[in-house]
């Protein structure tokens, strides 16, 4: 019992004092920089593993409460056909769709008013406002709208994602200054060249803003929209009856894939964003 | 005056009356099928005047007409009294001591770990990719869990919603936290340092005061989105009680208007708490001698 109590403690003070020690380091070595750069919170990650393994093994812990880690593995190495159909329906059919609807609809919208400062005015604050309400809400309305299948998760999705895309772009496009501005009209640039030359690049950070923000939010729509009404598959499905008939194992192996899912769907969107601006100051960060 | 009204106000205007007048093409392009069929099924004709009339006044309209969903809200709110189950102002309470709850937690939390992060390197490095990381969970779609174990362990009521909102909202503040309490440049700090002042002085007197600003932002963002936590916490339980809970029975019954009207109840909530953030952002930005 104690003996896995101890260990954690142990485990954890030797982890601590490590990374204490790592980052302390100043390595010549870019490579070695870089290497430490990621091993430190990996580090941190298997601590917070081995505690709640420890911690569930050494107190007890019912797994109806709490499965150990291990248990959760286990899980989804036993079930993966279950968990990629609900990753299929959820995440490539009702996540996908919806967040390149949404984006490319918000973005769409931007470019259409933006020669016109008055439909700006009366949109960009409305979307604010919208931005800040708890858009989820209209999940049970898409369902009945569009149905059970994934066409209502999208339209929940595209919703969510719209408003922050078309603020963002919008603020965006007037982030160009107007030193520039001025110095693409003495180039006698048409209205479009202005646009793809200099107004779009000056947006792309906005942009990406926008879309790492709509990146958790369209999951988020996707599995709550389930919540509301679903074929017998989906995520958000499958954490709701899996609660219901008491097999926690199986929904934390559902909620590791969501968060996996997110975690690499994010990371794709911040590494293009460092591909597609990397002259911002905030990528080069005055390391190199 | 006439300038903030041309170009603030009458713009806004338009538009929302330009929504207002799709909205009511969709209420009869929606629920106009709904209507013939019924005609249809009473054998008798109907002109297009008398559907489009019958159409805004549907009992469970696939998209209810405004002054159907002002009417739903007049009658939950005003005539009803305020401890029963049937008024909006009921559930609305419920949702928002949830929502403040968890917004108190997330802020205390969310300022703790901004402070550590900034006073100390290994924290820096560990602790701040996870905490984005954390923010790619979909923590609503764990919501129902952390709900039902918590009901097992006897924690039950306002706690696991309000943690599920402390969960979303100590995120913003982390992040806008850390931004301003580094937002110092150099040279204040040298200053600092040349008074000889202590960790905690400079701290108190540089850090806290000039990060005020990215908090209060920060605070704006995380109130909204407490609220959502707030509402979708309400989802798993059953539908007691709380705008989560009026929006499922909602779904279950068919009650559409139901639903709207605990749609716009949250949204009003949502424009108050904020509204509310930031006129205590002016207020203390005002005292701290700051100009606009």
């Amino acid at each position: 019992m104690s003996g896995y109590l101890v260990f954690a403690l142990v485990f954890w003070l030797l982890a601590w004092a490590f990374n204490e020690w790592l980052v302390q380091q100043k390595p010549k070595d870019r490579r070695v920089a870089r290497l430490i750069g990621i091993a430190v919170p990996l580090l941190f990650g298997a601590t917070l593993l081995v505690i709640w393994e420890c911690m569930v093994h050494g107190f007890s812990i019912p797994s109806i409460l709490l499965p150990a880690p291990s248990a959760i593995w286990a899980r989804i190495l036993s079930s993966t056909p279950i968990l990629w159909a609900d990753f299929q329906q959820t995440f490539l059919k009702s996540v996908i769709t919806g967040y390149v609807a949404g984006c490319g609809l918000g973005f769409l919208v931007a470019i259409l008013i933006d020669r016109s400062p008055f439909l700006q005015k009366g949109l960009l604050p409305i979307g604010n406002f919208v931005a800040a309400l708890p858009v989820v809400g209209v999940a049970p309305i898409m369902v009945m709208w569009f149905g059970f299948d994934w066409p209502s998760k999208v339209a929940v999705v595209v919703i969510m994602t719209f408003f922050p895309m078309l603020v963002n772009t919008v603020q965006g496009l007037s982030a160009a200054s107007h030193m520039e501005r001025d110095l693409m009209r003495t180039y006698a640039a048409s209205w479009w060249q202005t646009l793809v030359k200099l107004r779009l690049p000056a947006a792309w950070p906005f942009i990406f803003n926008a879309l790492k923000i709509n990146s958790t939010l369209a999951l988020i729509g996707a599995i709550v929209a389930e919540f509301f009404g679903t074929p017998i598959v989906g995520m958000g499905f499958r954490i709701s009856t899996e609660v219901g008939r008491s097999n926690v194992d199986m929904v934390w192996a559902e909620i590791a894939v969501a968060a996996l899912a997110g975690s690499v769907f994010y990371g794709l969107v911040a590494l293009s964003e460092r591909a597609v601006t990397f002259w911002h100051p905030s990528v080069r960060g005055g390391r190199a | 005056m006439t300038s903030l009204f041309r170009d603030r106000i009458l713009p806004v205007l338009t538009v929302i009356a330009a929504i207002l007048v799709i909205w009511h093409v969709f209420v009869i392009y929606l629920n106009a099928p709904f209507v013939r069929d019924q005609a249809a099924r009473a054998g008798e004709t109907i002109s297009l005047s008398q559907i489009i009339e019958r159409t805004f006044a549907q009992e469970r309209p696939i998209l209810p007409a405004p002054h159907q969903i002002v009417a739903e809200l007049w009658d939950t709110t005003i005539n009803k009294a305020v401890t029963s189950k049937r008024s909006l102002v009921y559930h609305a309470w419920i949702t928002l001591s949830a929502t403040l709850a968890g917004f108190g937690m997330g802020t205390v939390l969310g300022i703790t770990l901004a402070i550590g992060i900034v006073h100390n390197r290994a924290m820096d490095r560990s602790l701040m990719p996870w905490v984005i990381a954390s923010q790619t969970i979909p923590i609503l779609a764990i919501a129902p869990m952390i709900i039902v174990v918590l009901n097992s362990i006897g924690i039950s009521g306002l706690m696991p919603k309000a943690l599920i909102s402390t969960y979303l909202s100590f995120f913003p503040i982390v992040v806008g936290m850390v931004k301003g309490l580094r937002s110092p440049d150099t040279l204040l700090i040298d200053l600092m340092h040349t008074y000889n002042a202590s960790r905690a002085q400079t701290f108190w007197k540089l850090r806290w005061p000039a990060s005020m600003p990215y908090l209060f932002t920060s605070l704006k963002v995380a109130i909204a989105i407490s609220l959502v936590g707030a509402i979708v916490g309400e989802l798993p339980t059953g539908a007691v009680a709380g705008l989560g809970a009026r929006l499922l029975s909602g779904s279950y019954y068919g009650q559409t208007i139901q639903i709207w009207a605990a749609l716009f109840m949250a949204a009003g909530l949502a424009a108050l708490l904020v509204s509310i953030v930031g006129y205590a952002h002016v207020r203390v930005l005002k005292r701290m001698g700051v100009k606009p």
